[in-house]
């Protein structure tokens, strides 16, 4: 079997365009994935009534329902019901939904390891609970969570491979036309890989090297 | 002297507080004049962190009654956080802020919690590192400094809240002997510029130089107080004689 380079070479266009949306995806999921696990975190910290049951919910919720079936359900149902939310809002709503659980949790851990000494150095200061939160805990639950931020981030890039399911022109979407139209399995799916690749190890020397950055809380304080 | 000058600065009546139940400290009294050094003594676990605790409000007390300057620190509708900015704190283990330089730790408090001018405490926090020795580590991260360097750090962080009275819980207890010194010269270096001070220590020979009184603490109760000189020389209750003797290597 000898590998069709014509083909891959005029599939490059198609899978650009699809890595940078797969990006963009990833991207705005990501944030707001962060944007709520920060949220979840700081609400269960500071221990706020009702709102601390309401994201109990949230956290058990999300981390026990598939992707696809929050998708299908985002996508599907909504429409059902009225609701028509564009294919690209759904995906990063579906990601978000997902990666904030994830999130909290990992910022949950960095708070738990911000160490008892530390939080009454800041009140022995006469720091406010929320001057105390900003200056001394977040930064430093931050660095203690870096890593498992990290993974989260990778997670959630290699999650959008499911946002194909409903019919955004994704990475993965891309290669199932290309086979379909032009059987060319074997080099779709090498150029499938490779786009992957090219996206995923760039962020995860990235993150390697802030985790290295943000890790000062970590060397005996 | 005026009315106001001869109101003891801290007065401690009848404090009692426990844990779950277990009498930690009980019928403590204990009134701190401005200016003075008390050195409290006694021996592990019988009740000198919690008693500094319990002064800014750390822990909850369960009886009696503390106050500043003639002021309760009792009940619910304390503000803990304008009463901690009087009563400077250092502890045990450096805790200065790993995420924060020398002087970010130093001019958080003043600047976020006093919101005073940044310029002045500014100038104030150089004065006060200069005078630790430290001034060329301004810009280090905790990290990068010993732990003797950390301690003068954390005095200086505290002093730069100008607070009336300064706590300290065995400043020098996790510390390599070379540096002992050099930390204990600052606390002296307070006693001798009129700093009210309460200090818990193991250091003797320190306790006895800089102490006004000393507070004997065994179990939760106050056992003897009594000036330096008397205390180390003629102990009156026998739990401070054996105290002492432990000392004696
Ligand atoms: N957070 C706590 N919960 C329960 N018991 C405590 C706590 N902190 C201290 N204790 C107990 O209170 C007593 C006094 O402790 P502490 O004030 O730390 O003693 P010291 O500083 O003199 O060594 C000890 O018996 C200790 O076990
Ligand atoms: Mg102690």
């Amino acid at each position: 079997m000898s590998i069709n380079w014509d083909f891959i070479i005029n599939s490059i266009p198609l899978y650009e365009k699809a890595a940078w949306l797969t990006l963009k995806l990833a991207f705005w999921g990501i944030l707001i994935s962060l944007v709520i696990g920060l949220i979840c975190s700081v609400i269960q910290y500071f221990k706020i009534r009702i709102l601390r049951s309401i994201v109990g919910a949230y956290i058990e919720l999300s981390r026990n329902t598939p992707l696809l079936i929050q998708l299908y359900f985002l996508y599907f149902g909504l429409t059902k019901l009225g609701l028509t939310l564009s294919e690209n809002t759904c995906a990063i709503i579906g990601l978000s939904f997902l990666g904030g659980s994830y999130m909290s949790e990992a910022f949950r851990g960095g708070i738990e390891a911000v160490s008892k000494s530390q939080i009454e150095s800041g009140l022995s200061l006469g720091l406010s609970k929320i001057q105390l939160a900003r200056y001394v805990i977040l930064p430093q639950a931050f660095s203690f969570s870096i890593s498992s931020i990290g993974a989260n981030c990778i997670f959630l890039l290699k999650e959008t491979s499911i946002v194909g399911a409903i019919a955004i022109l994704d990475l993965m979407n891309v290669t199932k036309d290309l086979i379909g139209m032009y059987y060319q399995t074997f080099e779709s799916l090498l150029m499938l890989v490779i786009a992957y690749l090219i996206i995923l190890l760039p962020m995860s020397f990235l993150l390697t090297w802030l985790e290295r950055k943000v890790r000062y809380a970590e060397f005996g304080n | 002297m005026s009315s106001e000058e001869k109101q003891p600065l801290l007065e401690i009546k009848d404090l009692y507080k426990e844990y779950d139940k277990k009498m930690v400290l009980n019928d403590i009294q204990l009134q701190i004049n401005k200016g003075e050094v008390i050195v409290v003594l006694g021996p592990s676990g019988c009740g000198k962190s919690t008693l500094l605790r319990c002064l800014n409000g750390l822990e909850p007390i369960q009886g009696g009654e503390i106050k500043l300057r003639g002021k309760s620190l009792s009940g619910k509708d304390v503000d803990w956080q304008k009463i901690r900015q009087h009563i400077g704190m250092v502890f045990q283990n450096y805790d200065l802020f790993p995420n924060m330089t020398v002087i970010e730790n130093i001019l958080l408090g003043p600047i976020k919690v006093q919101k005073r001018d940044k310029n002045q405490v500014l100038m104030q926090a150089k004065e006060l590192l200069d005078r630790v020795g430290l001034l060329d580590r301004i810009d280090a991260y905790p990290r990068q400094l010993s732990g003797g360097q950390k301690q003068r750090i954390a005095i200086v962080r505290a002093l730069c809240m100008n607070p009336e009275i300064m706590l300290f819980d065995e400043v020098t207890a996790s510390l390599d002997p070379e540096m002992v010194r050099e930390v204990l010269e600052v606390i002296l270096g307070l006693a001798k510029q009129g700093m009210t001070m309460i200090i818990v220590t193991h250091e003797m020979a320190f306790a006895q130089a800089v102490a006004d009184r000393i507070v004997f603490l065994d179990a939760g109760n106050i056992c003897e107080i009594a000036e330096p000189q008397e205390f180390f020389t003629d102990p009156k209750t026998e739990r401070a004689k054996q105290f002492l003797n432990i000392f004696q290597y």
